[in-house]
């Protein structure tokens, strides 16, 4: 992984289009503001991990659980 | 055309039937390919199948069947990206968690399947708000009577 010091108002250059900027650093939490083309899709981490695993886990259906289905129709 | 599928063996799919998910979905962004099945005797579940990956399929539900009151708000990108133009066009599916027993399942209200049925697109759509959970209870809130 890359590493770059910024400080508050000092931004990343992405490519020719997206840029990460410092906009404020309040105690433990830093405000961050993403400048991006709109078929970027940008998602709080935790939030896209949580999506992922839920799919992984839904894919992972044995076909005996699948009877349940049929026992609740 | 014939696809393997993973619960329901070989099935024979109209070409017109599959939906294009462009990104794929979170988790299995090569999959740009699924069908949409039913699942015999049961008009509640279906089956969201890979065209391409046999094993892969997700038992998909009608949000609104279990949480009357489920909204959304699309955004421009994805009203772009699924060339949207009027409400009708658009299938709103969650993703079924099934748990043993069946009542502990759960629905991906966080992150529902948006189909435009005209287009036959589709994207899982990330809300951005904290409103819906990610595993909401199978059990809508009006059935467990809180």
């Amino acid at each position: 992984m890359l590493v770059l010091t910024r400080k508050l108002n000092e931004a990343i250059q992405i490519s020719d289009d997206i840029e990460i900027k410092v906009l404020a650093i309040e105690g433990d939490q830093i405000k961050l503001g993403i400048a991006a083309p709109k078929s970027i899709e940008i998602y709080r981490k935790e939030i896209y991990v949580d999506i992922q695993n839920q799919n992984s886990e839904a894919a992972n259906v044995s076909a005996d659980l699948l009877k349940l289905l049929n026992e609740k129709s | 055309m014939k696809i393997q599928t993973k619960y329901l063996g070989e099935v024979d799919i109209e070409d017109s039937t599959i939906v294009n998910f462009p990104s794929g979905i979170p988790g299995f962004v090569e999959e740009t390919e699924f069908v949409l099945l039913d699942i015999p005797g049961n008009p509640v579940f279906q089956f969201m199948q890979s065209v391409h990956t046999s094993q892969l399929a997700f038992v998909i539900t009608n949000p609104y069947h279990f949480y009357k009151d489920y909204q959304i708000e699309l955004d421009d990108v994805t009203l772009e990206l699924l060339d949207i133009k009027q409400e009708n066009e658009v299938l709103v599916l969650t993703i079924v968690t099934l748990k043993d027993p069946f009542l502990t399942s759960t629905i991906n209200l966080k992150a529902p399947i948006i189909i435009n049925q005209k287009k036959m697109i589709g994207k899982q759509y990330i809300l951005n708000s904290d409103e819906y959970p990610s595993k909401a209870s199978i059990q809508s809130t009006a059935e467990k009577g809180v």
